[in-house]
């Protein structure tokens, strides 16, 4: 942290740069969303299609909102990372049990 | 405390809420919790996956669920999640008045959604007879969305005591990880919503 001082116009720039990929990210999960609601709402698909599907657009969506909006794409963010997939393990664990109980 | 660390734009570093050893334990901490709450909620999924056909002769929720409002709820938490990076933007270039305006568009927005649900809510109640004692999928139900208004409410009510608190404090290294910390917390909300929008909503509705 010893070369971070100033907010000169180089950093100002740069922020600026980082809100525009920001908004991108944000366009996209709107779009995702979008897609996802027309998909529920139009009845164009089988249910066999549709559930996985709308999974894929929720886990896409997930990940912008950990990577660009929570910042766990720059750096330092190592820790973070693990606690979350550390997290991830856990509940993807814990569904299947769940679910598994009543399948069975 | 607050006073050593006071900034203006010539001092700033570039990221101000991890300046300092508190700010990055801070940091770190939530990042920590935040784990630990994806456990929780995946329990209270898998519960409800577990039990969501289970409605005892009561409304089952292609029966209840109304898709218009959920999107439009889906819609204010969402645009709420990039008020609060822009708020950060702003922090990041030691703008103050912008960082609050922008905090404050995102509890407006939080706000609206919270309205939203206890309209849902409400009205689930009132024209189905539809409660958390109807059925096993109506405890599930209430429990895992109302985990999640709960955990807006405490989201809300945080931003307004950093709002209040820091009002006429302006930004310093002591209170930009507390500003930090409560967006993580946010976004963190919104990822918990787009998960109960696909597989309360969108999945009871497909069936």
């Amino acid at each position: 942290m010893t070369d971070n001082t100033n907010t000169n116009s180089f950093q100002k720039q740069k922020n600026k740069e980082e809100m525009k990929k920001q908004l991108i990210t944000f366009a996209l999960m709107i779009g995702f969303t979008i897609v996802a609601f027309s998909i529920v709402a139009t009845n164009a698909m089988d249910k066999m299609f549709a559930v996985p599907l709308l999974l894929i657009l929720a886990l896409i969506q997930v990940g912008f909102q950990f990577y660009y909006f929570m910042h766990m794409k720059d750096r330092g963010h190592e820790f973070p990372a693990m606690m979350i997939y550390g997290g991830v393990f856990a509940a993807l664990l814990t569904i299947a049990a769940l679910v598994a109980i009543v399948w069975w | 405390m607050s006073h050593d660390h006071s900034l203006n734009p010539e001092t700033m570093p570039q990221e101000p809420e991890k300046a300092t050893l508190e700010g990055k334990n801070k940091f770190l901490g939530l990042w920590f919790f935040l784990g630990g709450e994806t456990v929780l909620f995946a329990s209270l999924f898998g519960t409800y996956l577990a039990l969501r056909n289970s409605t005892a002769g009561g409304p089952s929720g292609q029966d209840i669920f109304g898709l218009e409002l959920v999107f439009l709820m889906t819609m204010l938490l969402l645009t709420s999640s990039l008020t609060s990076v822009y708020a950060m933007y702003h922090m990041k270039n030691n703008d103050f008045k912008k960082m609050h305006l922008w905090l404050g568009i995102t509890a407006f927005l939080g706000i609206g959604f919270l309205a939203c649900e206890i309209y849902e809510f409400y009205h689930y109640i009132t024209d189905f007879g539809f409660t958390f004692r109807s059925s096993a999928f109506g405890s599930a139900f209430y429990t895992l969305v109302g985990f999640h208004g709960g955990h807006v409410v405490f989201g809300l009510s945080w931003l307004i005591a950093l709002m209040v608190r820091n009002a006429k404090r302006g930004l310093n290294l002591y209170n930009a990880p507390k500003y930090y910390t409560f967006s993580l917390y946010w976004h963190f909300i919104d990822v918990v919503w787009v998960f109960i929008f696909t597989v309360v909503y969108l999945m009871g509705k497909v069936g």
